[in-house]
């Protein structure tokens, strides 16, 4: 074993065990505790919780690398999924909380006086949940793959295996005391590395300052970002802080899209059932918002840093001298590691044994390339996933920071994976199975079901990280778009709007995601089935045909005919009745919040 | 508690909400997007500032907003006499 396995597998067995422990002193003893912790979870506890719980693989291991390549651009990503907790604390969380009872489709059925619209909510949670699990489940398999040298698999048996012990046991309780622990391992593992890099490169040890600090790696006296532009712009790239996504409209709908998602998605919504009152629920979102912020506004400082020690690495000498290119043969060990995960790939398209990275797919700059004897960037493959992975290898960090670095992605994709599999179960053993087919359940025997359904989802789930189909790489689109467009403007307008009806309410979200999957079923193809996809050209439907907006933003738009169609169709039908509009009257008021019950 | 005290403690908290999601919108869709161009020419250190907002200050704004409306509301309900005991 290397000193690097050595080193991973006791700080990942340590938080291992550490999740183990909760797990048996945080038993859950009745529903309440099994779906809402028994609602007595501190605020700032629950911030904590719910940090982890919205924190998933793809903000620890991939948004770093998005914004590395993406530039500016990337902001969609920091704002979109910071934004969303503003919205989710001034327009749902504090009023849902209010209502008092264990999950949002609940909310949903009652509001709307119709198990048709409780049965509509629960399909939209379970295909969001459900999309969004398959990427946890995948990002832990990898993280065991790379560092723990076990298969794919067996990685993601591992993880399943241990979600199973502390959310099968304790259900939302264990899952909160859990999602405590992870958080601090994952911000830790997160931010040491961000540390070290920003001191090398400018000096400040605070990242959120160093990428606004001095270059420190030669005597020019620029500053960082300054310095990333000149180098990017140098090699072809598009300049780095000016870089967009799309066009400014894509990115304004995209943001929109991300944010209105984020404050939709269920099992975010569902950590503010815990806490005890709903005054607390309204600090509890702005204590999640402080955690998530320290990840977020640190990210953008890794992903510049480790573009620019990317280039640096690569591009050793001027640009056009021969001499200037790194020699293949003396490439870093980091380089070889991760080339045999092909998730980087070099090809030496002029056989001249140095790498040229560089933008081929400008023009004007490969025009100049070709008279430098360069043939295509030969860089073919570098995935946006390792730039958070190999960072502490490129900065030549110690192998405790590497391991450091592999339990905070497994705490990430474990605490995220954890509270969509308990939004899932309760969907399934406290909407479908107590509110719709078997009223007249008792109190052990329900939970019980949410524990057999637990099992289900977890085995659910493991399958198809081990066999994920076609979409994957669709699922945050698909995720975010189905909160976007039919959740969060039914739960929006439950509060807001007395004289929103049923019929109003369940055409607007129908509205909503069919116009939201249309879009994306067009690109992407229908149900993610390839060469289904179905653009028609002819009739001015090109690629992003609408105003150049792309599939994963749509979710917006969808939420726009949402609520168009649901004002429309609530007008020309006949207003809620009575005492509905007294539960809304009711729940804009905190007075008389008890803990949230099942009844 | 009257209907009349009912909708003004209801409309005193959409007063708050919509002052507070303008500001919401202004520093993300805003300085974050919209006027991104015009404010990078202005500098914050090495951060040109409509970058700055776009991947920092919004996110700072957004905790700002969460914490002041819970205060607000914290006192609109003592003012009503409708917060729990």
């Amino acid at each position: 074993m290397t000193p690097l396995e050595l080193w991973t597998y006791s700080i990942v067995g340590l938080t291992f065990a550490i999740y183990i422990g909760i797990a048996i002193w945080a038993r859950a003893g009745s529903t309440s505790e099994f779906y809402v912790a028994g609602g007595g979870v501190h605020p700032v506890a629950n911030g904590m919780a719910t940090a982890a719980d919205w924190m998933s693989a793809a903000s620890f291991i991939s948004m770093a690398g998005m914004l590395a390549f993406g530039g500016y651009g990337g902001s969609v990503f920091l704002m979109g999924w910071t934004g969303g907790y503003v919205l989710l604390a001034l327009l749902l969380a504090p009023y849902l909380r209010k209502f008092g009872k264990f999950t949002v489709p609940e909310f949903i059925g009652d509001r709307y006086y119709a198990n048709s619209a409780r049965v509509v909510a629960v399909i939209c949670l379970i295909l969001a949940s459900v999309t969004y699990v398959i990427g946890q489940m995948t990002g832990i398999g990898v993280a065991f793959g790379r560092f723990l040298g076990i298969s794919y698999e067996m990685g993601i048996l591992a993880g399943m295996g241990i979600v199973a012990v502390y959310a099968i046991l304790g259900g939302m309780k264990g899952i909160t005391y859990t999602q405590i622990a992870q958080y601090v391992v994952l911000i830790f593992a997160y931010t040491i590395p961000a540390i070290f890099i920003s001191l090398n490169l400018t000096g400040n040890p605070i990242p959120q300052l160093g990428l606004g600090s001095t270059y420190i790696g030669d005597d020019s006296g620029v500053s960082l970002l300054a310095k990333l532009d000149q180098v990017v712009s140098d090699l072809g790239f598009k300049e780095y802080t000016t870089q967009v996504m799309g066009s400014t409209l894509n990115m304004f709908v995209y943001t929109l899209s991300l944010m209105i998602g984020t404050a939709g998605l269920p099992h975010v919504i569902i950590r503010f059932f815990t806490v005890p009152k709903v005054a607390d629920a309204r600090y509890s979102a702005g204590w999640a918002l402080v955690f998530i912020a320290i990840l977020y506004t640190t990210a953008p400082a890794v992903g510049a840093m480790a573009r620019l020690n990317l280039m640096d690495t690569i591009q050793i000498g001027p640009v056009g001298e021969e001499t200037g290119n790194l020699v293949y043969d003396e490439r870093p060990d980091w380089f070889k590691r991760w080339e045999t995960t092909g998730l980087l790939k070099f090809e030496d398209k002029n056989g001249d044994g140095r790498i040229q990275y560089y933008d081929d797919k400008n023009a004007e700059f490969a025009a100049k390339a070709e008279s430098f004897g360069w043939k295509g960037n030969e860089m073919v493959t570098v995935n946006n996933d390792i730039m958070v992975l190999a960072n502490p290898e490129i900065a030549q960090l110690p192998n405790w920071v590497i391991a450091l670095v592999v339990a905070g992605g497994l705490a990430a994709a474990l605490s995220t994976a954890a509270g969509l599999l308990l939004a899932i179960s309760s969907a399934i053993s406290h909407d479908l199975l107590k509110g719709v087919f078997m009223p007249q359940i008792t109190e052990k025997n329900e939970l019980m079901a949410g524990r057999l359904s637990m099992i289900g989802a977890i085995i659910l789930a493991g399958y198809l990280g081990m066999n994920p189909p076609g979409f994957a790489a669709g699922t945050v689109a698909i995720a975010f778009g189905l909160a976007a467009s039919s959740i969060f403007p039914a739960l929006m307008l439950g509060i807001f709007a007395k004289r929103m009806n049923k019929q109003g309410a369940i055409a607007g979200m129908v509205a909503g995601i069919t116009v939201t999957l249309l879009y994306v079923f067009q690109h992407k193809g229908i149900l993610f089935i390839p060469g289904t996809d179905f653009l028609l050209p002819d009739m001015g439907m090109g690629a992003n045909w609408f105003f150049g907006i792309t599939p994963e933003a749509f979710g917006a738009i969808g939420a726009v005919a949402n609520f168009l169609v649901a004002a429309l169709v609530a007008a020309l039908t006949a207003p809620p009745p009575e005492h509905i509009q007294h539960l809304v009257e009711d729940v804009r008021i905190p007075r008389g919040a008890g803990a949230a019950t099942g009844h | 508690m009257t209907p009349d005290k009912r909708a003004d403690y209801w409309r005193a908290n959409l007063r708050y909400l919509t002052v507070l999601l303008i500001v919401w919108f202004i520093v993300s869709y805003g300085f974050g997007i919209l006027l991104v161009e015009p404010l990078n020419a202005i500098h914050l250190g090495g951060y040109p500032l409509g970058f700055w907002f776009a991947q920092q200050g919004s996110i700072y704004v957004f905790v700002a907003l969460i914490f002041v409306y819970a205060a607000l509301m914290n006192r609109l309900d003592k003012e009503f006499d409708v917060g729990e005991e």
